[in-house]
C-alpha cells in the first residue's frame, strides 16, 4: 500500500469510479465519474481495470505528494501539471513518480475535469459496491466528501512494472470537447409548441456558474410550454433536459436525483455524456436532434473503439 | 386483466412504463408489482429501476438491448406481474418528537393553517401514509396521504442543512430526511430512527409500498431511542 498526501485539494476533488447503478429504487443515483471515458482511458494507461477509482478534479487541480512513488496518468482536461523538479507533464500518457515526488496541477486550460489515475487504484471503503463520492448525501469516496489539504489516500498494491503508454490519436474524438450535443426527444417533448422545439434546437445556450455534478444549468432563450400542465414526478435518466417553469433548461447529470417533476424536452445521447463532464461555466452549447437509430449506433461505435486494443498505444 | 400500459423511450438507454396519467393507489400497486418481479427476475442488460407514483423507468445497456426488444420482454413481465401473489404491505411506525428544537417550523406551519401546534401534530400522526417511491437522497421516501389541511408550500429560502431524521412537509407531501442535507421542506419534528443504514438488510428503513404512521414521542423518549 502506497499513499498520496494531499497538500492542496483544488476546487472540488473527489474519488470517483464508474458509479453504482442498481439502487435507484432506494433513491441512490448511479453517480460516478463525470467524464467516464477519460477515467477509463486513464486507468488503462496505468495498467488498472477500466473502472478503478481515481481522483476527479474540477477546474482547479490539487498538489499531491507520493511518499512511495507511483505510476500515474492524467486524462481529461489539461490542468497544466508539473512535477517538483520542474518538468511539465502531458495529458494522456503514463509516467512514473519517484518516492517523495510532488505532482502539482493548476487551473484548467481546456475542459472542466482532469482525472488523476494511479496504478493500483485509490482504495476507499466501498459504498454499495462503488468508490464514487456522492457529495450531496455525504456517502462513498473518501469520508463521503471532497478532499481537503492534509488528507492521506491509500492506493492498491502494484501488480505490474511501469510501462510507457499513451492514448491513441484515434481516440481524440471521444476526449475532445464537444459544443454541439446530440439529443433524442424527451418523454414530454410533445408538451412544447412546435415553435418552442424549433427554437430549442436553433438556440445557443450558455452553461451557468451554478452547474455541478447534479445538473448543468443553461442560460438562453426560454423554452415555453404549449399550455402548462401538471406533471407527475417520474424517473429521470442521465442527460435528461428538464425545463422548469422559468424556461431555463437543466441537463441532469451524474449525481442527479433519481426522479424529477419537470417536463423533459430532450435527452443528450449516451455517446455525448462524457463530453458533458468537460463543459465549463460560460461554455456555449447547442443541441442537435438525432434519430434513435443514430444515437444507438454512435454508442456502439464508441464502445467498439474503447474495447479495442488500439485505443492505447505502448 | 393487464390494464392499459404506455411505453415511451426516455433516452437511448432508458424506457418509461406508464400505468396511469394520474396518481392512484391502483396504478401504484401495478408499479410495485412490476418492480417486484423485475427485482426477483432481473432482465439481462437492465441496469437500474426508477419507480415513481404511476410509472417505472428502466435504464438499460444499449449494447445489449433496444427499446422494442425491451418492450417485448416487459409485456410478458407485465402479464405475469398481474397474477403475482400479493403480500400485504408492511405497517411501520416512525416515532417522532414534534416541535421545539426538533421541529423549528411547527409553530409557523400551525399559524399558517390557523391551528394550534397540538392540532397539527394530532392530524399529522392520525393518518396512514403510503411510500410511493424513494429519491432525492438515499432512503428519502415520498409519502402520499398528507391531509389536505396540512399542505404547505416549501420554505421561501431553503435551509443550508436540515438535520438527519427531520420530518418535513412540502406541498402535499411529507417525508423524513435520512441525511443532513440542504432542503426547503417545513420541518415539524424529528425521529431518532436511522432511515438509511448500510448494515441493515435493504439499507433503507422504508421501501416502496410500505404503510407508515408517525407516533408522537417526548424528548426523553427520543433520547432513549437515540442512545439505545
Amino acid at each position: 500500500m502506497s499513499s498520496i498526501h494531499v497538500l492542496k485539494a483544488g476546487l472540488l476533488t473527489t474519488v470517483q469510479d464508474l458509479g453504482r447503478p442498481g439502487f435507484a429504487a432506494i433513491g441512490v443515483s448511479a453517480s460516478g465519474a463525470a467524464d467516464p471515458i477519460s477515467l477509463r482511458l486513464g486507468n488503462r494507461l496505468v495498467g488498472n481495470a477500466e473502472g478503478a477509482a481515481a481522483l476527479e478534479m474540477t477546474l482547479l487541480g490539487g498538489t499531491f505528494v507520493f511518499s512511495q512513488g507511483a505510476v500515474v496518468a492524467l486524462t481529461g482536461a489539461d490542468f497544466g501539471a508539473s512535477v517538483d523538479d520542474g518538468g511539465e507533464v502531458s495529458i494522456g500518457v503514463s509516467f512514473e513518480l519517484r518516492p517523495g515526488q510532488t505532482l502539482r496541477l493548476g487551473s484548467t486550460r481546456t475542459g472542466a475535469r482532469c482525472y488523476l489515475c494511479v496504478h493500483g487504484g485509490i482504495v476507499v471503503p466501498p459504498f454499495l459496491g462503488s468508490a464514487s463520492t456522492h457529495v450531496l448525501s455525504g456517502t462513498g469516496g473518501f469520508q463521503g466528501r471532497p478532499l481537503r489539504a492534509g488528507d492521506a489516500l491509500s492506493t492498491g498494491p502494484a501488480t505490474q512494472a511501469f510501462r510507457k503508454r499513451r492514448i491513441a490519436p484515434a481516440m481524440s474524438e471521444f476526449v475532445a470537447s464537444r459544443k454541439v450535443l446530440r439529443a433524442t426527444p424527451g418523454p414530454q417533448a410533445g408538451w412544447f409548441s412546435k415553435a418552442s422545439r424549433r427554437s430549442f434546437y436553433l438556440a445557443t445556450y450558455r452553461v451557468q456558474e451554478q452547474s455541478d455534478r447534479l445538473g448543468l444549468r443553461l442560460e438562453g432563450p426560454a423554452v415555453s410550454q404549449n399550455r402548462p400542465r401538471a406533471m407527475i414526478t417520474e424517473g429521470v435518466s442521465l442527460g435528461a433536459v428538464q425545463v422548469p417553469p422559468g424556461g431555463s433548461p437543466v441537463i441532469l447529470f451524474v449525481e442527479q436525483q433519481t426522479s424529477g417533476g419537470y417536463p423533459k424536452m430532450a435527452n443528450v445521447i449516451s455517446a455525448d455524456l462524457a463530453p458533458l463532464g468537460q463543459l465549463r461555466p460560460r461554455d456555449e452549447i447547442r443541441f442537435e436532434l438525432v434519430s434513435w437509430r443514430l444515437a444507438r449506433s454512435l454508442l456502439i461505435e464508441q464502445e467498439r473503439l474503447m474495447a479495442s486494443a488500439e485505443a492505447i498505444l505502448e | 386483466m393487464t390494464g392499459s400500459v404506455q411505453f415511451k423511450p426516455a433516452s437511448d438507454q432508458s424506457l418509461l412504463v406508464y400505468f396511469a396519467a394520474k396518481i392512484t393507489l391502483k396504478a401504484h400497486q401495478r408499479v410495485r408489482k412490476l418492480l417486484h418481479l423485475l427485482e426477483a427476475e432481473p432482465i439481462a442488460g437492465v441496469r437500474n429501476l426508477h419507480p415513481a407514483y404511476c410509472s417505472l423507468l428502466l435504464d438499460f445497456d444499449a449494447l445489449q438491448l433496444g427499446h422494442a426488444e425491451l418492450v417485448g420482454i416487459l409485456r410478458d413481465y407485465l402479464r405475469r406481474a398481474e397474477t403475482l401473489d400479493w403480500k400485504e404491505p408492511r405497517e411501520l411506525e416512525i416515532p417522532t418528537c414534534y416541535g421545539g428544537e426538533f421541529g423549528p417550523d411547527l409553530d409557523v406551519l400551525a399559524r399558517l393553517h390557523r391551528m394550534t401546534p397540538a392540532e397539527v401534530v394530532k392530524l399529522h400522526s392520525s393518518v396512514r401514509y403510503v411510500v410511493y417511491f424513494l429519491g432525492f437522497v438515499p432512503g428519502f421516501a415520498y409519502l402520499g396521504g398528507l391531509p389536505e389541511e396540512l399542505a404547505t408550500p416549501r420554505l421561501p429560502n431553503p435551509r443550508r442543512s436540515t438535520p438527519a431524521g427531520s420530518v418535513g412537509i412540502a406541498g402535499r407531501q411529507t417525508g423524513v430526511y435520512p441525511f443532513a442535507t440542504p432542503g426547503g421542506w417545513r420541518v415539524i419534528g424529528r425521529t431518532p430512527l436511522t432511515m438509511f443504514d448500510l448494515s441493515r438488510e435493504g439499507m433503507s428503513l422504508l421501501a416502496v409500498g410500505d404503510h407508515v404512521r408517525f407516533l408522537p414521542i417526548s424528548v426523553d423518549r427520543f433520547r432513549a431511542i437515540e442512545s439505545a
